[in-house]
């Protein structure tokens, strides 16, 4: 039983083989001979014959001339070849897929392979398997991404593009282009409804993936917006819930600055409350510093407060404060800046202390108690 | 949870002195690989200060100003995470551009400098790893705003001192690692801007030796 087994699988294995240098021959023209191990240089395939190499013109002095392989300066001398001809043929395509596995960031083959891919009206969805695999293999690339974004533009259906990204992001979830890419697909195709979702999972994953935290803010403000009072109270909420999680972090304090900076720090109902009690159990520079912010803001529009100047000048004291314990202890490193925004703080809004020469902004208005 | 920052540990034994002759050799013999560095913004820059005429100024900078992102960074594109590369290019173009006073050079000044880590090294965005390379992007863009002096200039020199490789000459991204040239390049323009008396002065926006510049009398606006 088993030499009867044992046969027929040789002579299965046998078969194989010969179907696929067959098929190779079919495939690669003669690229690879009988022996589909060797490769066969471009200025040695018969069919190539008529066309005459073109070298690259590194100019009469050439500056830190790269060394590129034989197999590199082949193609690519083929590659100027077919451009300067303006050849528009299956051959030129299926060489431009060669140039990209040696140097995927030319974007001159890219150009001309979308040229070719138009002009031989070309399967695009066979040019999306191509592109996702490049993609997978190569996921910081600028041309690989611009590609995808053409085809999908051309098809005219980005039905795969949130999955995809999704997956890349999975094996590196901060990666620029594929943000990007994600960004340019939603506001396109207008596919905002899930992905607030999306990014809240991967903010489940990793609480201070920057990128996701940008995202949040792209999301928002293109949909809902920033300016409902309700919208803002709940991604208030959000952070503070998520630096409770994990307070170093820069990007959850950075969202809710940058959410409010504009918007009046101070004037969000309880924030500074519940930042103060925060510091008690999950400080931070990060904390201090919004903080300051928070202190600055109240100082800044405490005209429209009517704030005594009593309390102007406790506030500005505990701004001053905040500097002072940031510059020498608990942020050192950045003790210049913590120190300038003293200074600025205290020209702008005090009225004590040695008078500096830079223009004070006149934000206090004049007291009635003096 | 963790209260541990994203960043490196530099060994004692990491080398913390600048090994020039070492640099010099790695950079001469390095020949056979292949340059897959595209450098994007010195190139572009090279290119448009000479034909400045040829493009509207106005509507680059417009666009520039249109990635300028919640956090006083610059994204790729509108709404594009802050990143201190593309704040490298926005800010050297609008150097070039005279542009400088459209910037909130305090907020970015601010965004910049948050890139220190405790190793001294700078990182690209928030909660990322230090790279020596950012020790240019970063550095030099907050000289073009002339805020260099809110990071730790001493921190940031002894990062980048223990980016060498003591046996092959060159920097690494960061301690241990490969060396590239690419690495090398910033390591060793990052230590110029910071100082260091045996490297030649460098320009902040165009990455080149200043003597170099001057001799074609080109000076790119900074902010002070």
């Amino acid at each position: 039983m088993s030499s009867v087994q044992e046969a027929s699988t040789e002579t299965t294995e046998v078969k194989e083989q010969k179907e696929f240098e067959g098929d190779a021959d079919e495939q690669f023209g003669e690229s690879f001979g009988a022996d589909p191990t060797r490769y066969t240089f471009y200025r040695d395939r018969k069919e190539w014959a008529d066309l005459e190499p073109v070298p690259q013109d590194d100019g009469p002095n050439p500056v830190v001339k790269i060394a590129y392989s034989d197999k590199f300066a082949d193609v690519y001398d083929y590659f100027r070849a077919l451009l300067k001809k303006d050849e528009k043929s299956e051959r030129a395509l299926a060489l431009t897929a060669d140039a990209i596995e040696l140097n995927a960031a030319n974007y001159t083959v890219w150009h001309y392979r979308r040229v070719l891919l138009q002009a031989l009206s070309k399967d695009l969805r066979e040019e999306m398997k191509y592109i996702t695999n490049i993609i997978e293999e190569q996921p910081k690339n600028y041309q690989v991404w611009h590609h995808r974004r053409m085809v999908v533009e051309w098809l005219n259906d980005p039905s795969e593009e949130l999955e995809f990204i999704a997956d890349i992001l999975s094996q590196d979830a901060k990666n620029y282009h594929a943000w990007q890419h994600r960004q340019w697909v939603i506001q396109e195709y207008k596919l905002w409804d899930k992905e607030l979702e999306f990014v809240e999972t991967l903010l489940e994953e990793d609480v201070r993936n920057n990128s996701a935290w940008n995202q949040r803010h792209f999301v928002i403000s293109h949909t809902t917006g920033f300016s409902d009072p309700a919208v803002v109270q709940r991604e208030i909420q959000y952070c503070l819930n998520q630096i409770r999680k994990a307070p170093h972090n820069e990007s959850a304090w950075n969202y809710l600055k940058g959410m409010l900076q504009d918007r009046g720090l101070s004037s969000q109902p309880g924030l500074l409350e519940k930042v103060l009690e925060l510091k008690e159990t999950h400080c931070s520079p990060y904390l201090l510093a919004f903080l300051f912010d928070c202190y600055e803001d109240a100082l800044e529009f405490s005209s429209q407060k009517e704030n005594t100047e009593q309390e102007q000048k406790e506030t500005l004291k505990k701004a001053l404060e905040i500097c002072e314990l940031l510059a020498q202890e608990k942020d050192t490193i950045r003790k210049e800046y913590w120190q300038f925004l003293g200074r600025s703080v205290k020209n702008k809004y005090g009225g004590d202390g040695p008078s500096v020469a830079e223009e004070a902004k006149p934000s206090v208005p004049a007291s009635e108690t003096s | 949870m963790s209260a541990q920052l994203k960043d490196v540990i530099i060994k004692p034994d990491a080398p913390s002195s600048l090994l020039l002759d070492k640099h010099a050799d790695y950079i001469a013999a390095y020949g056979s690989k292949k340059d897959d560095y595209v450098s994007k913004s010195v190139s572009s820059s090279v290119l448009v200060q000479g034909k400045m005429d040829t493009i509207n100024v106005d509507k680059a900078v417009e666009f520039v100003l249109s990635c300028m992102n919640f956090d006083g960074g610059f994204g790729c594109r509108p709404g594009s995470e802050s990143h201190a590369g593309q704040i490298y290019c926005c800010t050297g173009f609008l150097s070039l551009t005279g542009q400088l006073h459209q910037l909130n050079a305090d907020l970015l000044g601010w965004w910049l400098c948050e890139r220190q880590l405790p190793s001294g090294g700078l990182n690209g965005r928030p909660e990322k790893l230090p790279d020596v390379c950012y020790s240019w992007w970063v550095l030099a863009s907050l000289k073009i705003i002339g805020r260099i002096h809110w990071i730790d200039k001493a921190k940031l020199r002894r990062f980048i001192l223990a980016c060498q490789d003591e046996e092959t000459g060159g920097f690494a991204d960061r301690p241990g690692d490969m060396v590239d040239p690419f690495h090398t390049l910033f390591g060793v323009a990052g230590l110029s801007l910071l100082g260091d008396e045996q490297i030649k002065a460098v320009n902040p926006v165009l990455c080149m030796p200043e003597d170099v510049l001057q001799r074609i009398g080109l000076q790119p606006d900074l902010l002070s």
